[in-house]
């Protein structure tokens, strides 16, 4: 394997769509909830431990191969509000194509037949990963970071707040990304024989109700 | 699994009697656990679930299983909120709750609070296996502390199968030792009552209910399945068990 070909896939430049969502942080910009650096860690830090935890460990199971229906079953019971779901499957949707275009495969092309409204994006990005040659803990760290990266971008643009600002968020929160990763790839294994059951399910209450809150406005900055 | 802990098992079966009616050949429990059928308000058969000590204290492991036979309809309440306590023995405390429901059946589980007092560390599993005609509603409520006292440790993990299938799986963890975060924005921002509400109807499959906010902090989402889920959160008890009514009389 390639290790570069990490930096390719979890580049935000990857024309993955990534960029038109907040994974949550617009709703919380609003309602009051993100008002500087500090508000914006506590929420990418519950946003790690939760939604990201989830996407690491879904994404770790597609790279070793666990069958990509069962995983998209199990995220979809793991993401209650509708909102997120169609989030999900429109940025999975986004980046298979990317993924494609890519690193052809045909196990990426199956996935575009079996799902062809989309899958949820971490079942996605860990058979992407595997096409590109990654492994699981390659796989669970790109997910990992997409869940507090997407929410830091946005808060910049939304708040106006300083980027480097946002960035030291990041930094900070890498030694937690570390073992969130950890936690999500042993979970990943456990699928093996254990089944789906064996992935983490940690919620956030208030991304879910803010993700249903942020759907339901006429004008929005970012998709979700 | 401390041997200092206390074990207790309550079960209830509910069985249709061929007239109309609802009977209950199994209602045993043991320990802190009692159960007592009531007088029933319609055709199927009622209820409550009554802690006879305080508790979970740590080490202890609770387990209450309740079935719902075929045709046969069960409410479940229960005579006063739960209190998790710390204890002396050392340890995490577990709950389990695990729910069948056959077809035609019908369970309404609707416990009182679980109130996390500080100093406690509780884990709660409930597992409801719903069968495809079969219907369900099921209400949890998590508050964190008594009144002006911190958490204690809380994880609740709620998983709905329906006909076999995966519907929901989720976890909240919050209190002293939780991930990161679970008090922040994203997570409870500073609210110390959070619920959920789960409805499972046969007809949700072809007309899911129709999702969105339904008051500040609560909101109602149509699931991948034949089911909802309410989730909302609330400064207090009080005022998230409104949410919750309000939204149980809104799905009619």
């Amino acid at each position: 394997m390639s290790r570069a070909a990490l930096l390719v896939l979890a580049d935000g430049r990857f024309p993955a769509g990534g960029h038109a969502h907040s994974g949550g942080a617009e709703e919380a910009v609003k309602a009051g909830r993100i008002s500087g650096a500090a508000s914006l860690a506590e929420f990418c830090r519950g946003r790690l431990h939760t939604a990201g935890l989830v996407s690491a460990s879904l994404a770790a199971a597609a790279a070793l191969g666990i069958d990509p229906v069962t995983l998209d079953g199990a995220a979809d019971a793991r993401t209650p509000s509708p909102a997120l779901r169609v989030a999900a499957r429109k940025l999975g949707r986004q980046l298979l194509r990317a993924a494609r275009a890519t690193w052809p495969s045909a196990e990426l092309d199956a996935l575009g037949r079996q799902f062809p409204k989309g899958a949820h994006q971490p079942v996605v990005l860990g058979l992407a990963a595997r096409a590109a040659g990654l492994g699981p803990v390659d796989a669970a760290y790109c997910a990992a970071y997409e869940s507090v990266s997407g929410p830091a971008t946005a808060t910049v643009r939304l708040l106006s707040l300083d980027p480097f600002d946002a960035t030291r968020v990041l930094a900070r929160l890498a030694p937690e990304l570390d073992r969130v990763v950890d936690r999500g790839v042993e979970a990943a294994r456990r699928v093996v024989d254990d089944g789906v059951d064996a992935l983490p399910a940690p919620s956030a209450p208030l991304l879910e109700i803010g993700a249903e809150v942020h759907a339901g406005w006429p004008v929005r900055l970012f998709a979700s | 699994m401390n041997a200092a802990g206390v074990r207790s098992v309550a079960r209830i079966v509910a069985r249709d009697d061929g007239r109309g009616g609802t009977t209950l050949p199994v209602l045993a429990s043991d320990g802190p656990l009692a159960l007592r059928r009531t007088r029933a308000t319609g055709a199927g058969a009622r209820v409550m679930l009554i802690g006879a000590m305080s508790g979970p204290l740590g080490g202890d492991h609770f387990t209450v299983h309740a079935r719902v036979e075929e045709g046969a309809t069960l409410s479940v309440g229960s005579a006063a909120a739960t209190i998790a306590l710390p204890g002396q023995a050392k340890g995490e405390a577990r709950y389990d709750v695990r729910l069948d429901v056959a077809d035609d059946a019908e369970l309404h589980w609707l416990p009182e609070q679980l109130i996390s007092a500080q100093g406690s560390d509780l884990c709660v599993t409930t597992r409801a296996e719903v069968a495809a005609t079969a219907r369900l509603v099921l209400r949890e409520e998590q508050v964190l502390g008594r009144t002006g006292e911190r958490p204690g440790r809380l994880t609740s993990r709620l998983t709905l199968r329906v006909a076999g299938r995966l519907v929901l799986d989720q976890e909240l963890a919050c209190g002293p030792g939780a991930p990161g975060g679970w008090d922040g924005p994203a997570g409870l921002a500073g609210h110390r009552a959070v619920g959920q509400l789960v409805v499972v109807r046969p007809e949700f499959g072809a007309e899911p209910v129709q999702g969105g906010v339904l008051a500040e902090g609560a909101a109602l989402m149509p699931l991948a399945g034949p089911a909802a889920l309410v989730t909302a959160v609330a400064p207090d008890a009080l005022r998230l068990r409104r949410l919750l009514d309000e939204a149980l009389a809104q799905l009619g």
